[in-house]
């Protein structure tokens, strides 16, 4: 592991990404209109007194969700554009580490996951008045940890894909079910066994009771803390993953 | 296969950089190399030339250490290839291009040589050395083919290696680069640099201090290029190594339908009007 290819690495990527304005306007802005779109479709709901509204719900889970699934797809088109153009060859042909290769994409998407998500945290608080008891700086928090998560899974996806069309099909493969059992649509006590036995171990289970965890509570909790930790270790775990695929010597 | 060691000239006197033994690769079920065994002096420009579909690529993976093999061993630089430590000793231009093309030249270099430890100096002095200082903070992407072919060769420059393994860095270079290349080349091996340059244009072959002609995934002959042409009957390069390609498959049994040479002259079915551009055409199989 040596820091200087590393953040040669982030710059690069980084670099990268900034001649691609439209890309990063994307990134930016997107998840904000999604969530403007999410409040005005709960914009006339009528509650009982005392019952949150179901934009402090949806909107809140929205927010970890959108770093994940745009860091998914933005990081497994870019590793196999790197696996296909000989980039990645001819970088595993210099001293460079595949720790350092893939930590330097790591924090690269981080560093603009964790801008889309202040930009749509801050639309979320100030605009549109997100009702949590917890902080918002926590919140991004975990939309970073996400995003991580996503980079992640990104990586490891794009050594199954030979195209970026198959590419993007991974995302209704890794991602939809992760979104479909997290707790947004169904409460995951109120799912049927095998269901819930499979929320439990998929990781944006954990983001998103970790966002219920700030949401309901004034101050950090054990309970987000674990939940935290446990995402941070899947993601090593799938970095590892990741780098198993890395070859020098192919055939 | 009895022609394919014949008359291998070894250069006495220098070291070897690179020695295979018996190489084999396999790919998928096709044979690609089938037992090479030959030396590289250090400090010269060798050449690799062959017919495409020859093994040229596949062996110079080998050499970089990117290649499984199926039996047989590289050694580069005493060292068996893929070694860590040659990691910072060996660069490797692939034959197209593999540059970022969403960066600018610079930054491209920039990323390269940090894998180095080279700095802003290095970079500059990579760029200049292939001609493309006045096209440095431009985007890789905007420039034509032979700008981006020297693009990923000022990416293996700036490493100042002391083994350079590069493919086909000529093609779709005018005349102009393509010598001022070769000079280039020639300076880094009399300070000391060790280069190995495929092609498949038999003109380059003069340039090269030592030949491989590869046909076949077989060690045809390893020579200079004067004695190519001695060989060969033909201060025409091109022509010399048709003939010892004619007389390699007379040799062996197992070419039927082979017409037998006459000395000096291209066989009847290579005789298209192309086919003196590039043995390419006239001898794929």
């Amino acid at each position: 592991m040596n820091l200087l290819m590393m953040l040669a690495t982030t710059r690069r990527v980084l670099d990268q990404l900034r001649h691609d304005h439209r890309s990063v306007a994307l990134i930016l802005v997107v998840p904000a209109l999604l969530l403007t779109a999410v409040y005005f479709l709960f914009e006339n709901e009528t509650l009982p007194p005392g019952v949150p509204r179901t934009f402090d719900r949806v909107g809140l889970m929205m927010l970890a969700i959108f770093p994940f699934v745009v860091m998914f797809l933005v990081t497994s088109i870019t590793m196999l554009r790197e696996r296909t153009s000989g980039t990645l060859e001819r970088l595993l042909t210099t001293p460079i580490h595949k720790a350092d290769l893939l930590f330097g994409y790591g924090l690269a998407f981080s560093i603009m996951a964790a801008l889309q998500s202040l930009v749509a945290t801050a639309v979320a608080y100030w605009i549109f008045g997100l009702d949590i008891k917890g902080s918002p700086w926590l919140v991004v928090l975990i939309a970073v940890i996400n995003a991580v998560l996503g980079v992640a899974l990104g990586l490891f996806c794009s050594a199954f894909a030979r195209t970026e069309f198959q590419a993007v099909q991974f995302m209704p493969v890794v991602v939809v079910p992760q979104i479909l059992l997290c707790g947004l649509f169904v409460a995951r006590d109120r799912m049927n066994e095998v269901l819930e036995a499979v929320s439990n171990v998929l990781p944006l289970t954990f983001s998103v009771d970790a966002l219920q965890e700030i949401a309901a509570n004034a101050d950090a909790t054990g309970q987000l803390w674990q939940d935290a930790v446990v995402m941070l270790v899947i993601v090593l775990g799938v970095l590892v993953l990741a780098s198993l695929t890395l070859r020098r010597r192919t055939a | 296969m009895s022609h394919a060691a014949a008359a291998t000239s070894t250069i006495p006197g220098s070291k070897a950089a690179v020695v295979t033994r018996g190489l084999r690769v396999t790919r998928g079920k096709v044979p690609v190399l089938r037992g090479l065994d030959f030396s590289i002096p250090t400090g010269r420009i060798t050449g690799l030339l062959g017919p495409s579909g020859s093994g040229k690529t596949t062996l110079m993976r080998a050499i970089v250490g990117v290649q499984r093999l199926s039996s047989g061993s590289v050694e580069v630089l005493g060292l068996p290839a893929g070694h860590p430590t040659l990691r910072h000793q060996v660069g490797y231009v692939t034959q197209s291009p593999s540059v970022y093309p969403d960066l600018t030249v610079e930054a491209n270099v920039r990323y390269f040589g940090a894998m180095h430890s080279k700095g802003r100096a290095e970079v500059a002095e990579a760029i200049a050395a292939v001609g493309l200082e006045a096209q440095a903070r431009q985007k890789t992407a905007d420039l034509s083919g032979g700008q981006l072919s020297r693009v990923s060769l000022a990416c293996a420059l700036v490493a100042h290696p002391t083994l350079l393994v590069l493919d086909e860095p000529t093609v779709g270079l005018d005349p102009v680069l393509r010598a001022d290349l070769w000079e280039r080349f020639r300076s880094m091996a009399e300070s000391g640099t060790t280069l190995l340059v495929s092609s498949h244009v038999m003109e380059e072959a003069s340039h090269c201090g030592s030949l491989l002609l590869l046909r076949e995934g077989l060690l045809l002959a390893q020579l200079t290029p004067q004695e190519l042409s001695q060989r060969g009957h033909s201060a025409d390069l091109e022509r010399a190594f048709l003939l010892i390609i004619q007389n390699a498959e007379d040799g062996s049994a197992g070419s039927p339908g082979t017409v037998p040479p006459q000395a000096g002259q291209v066989p009847e079915s290579h005789s298209t009007p192309e086919s003196h551009q590039t043995p390419e055409s006239t001898v794929r199989s």
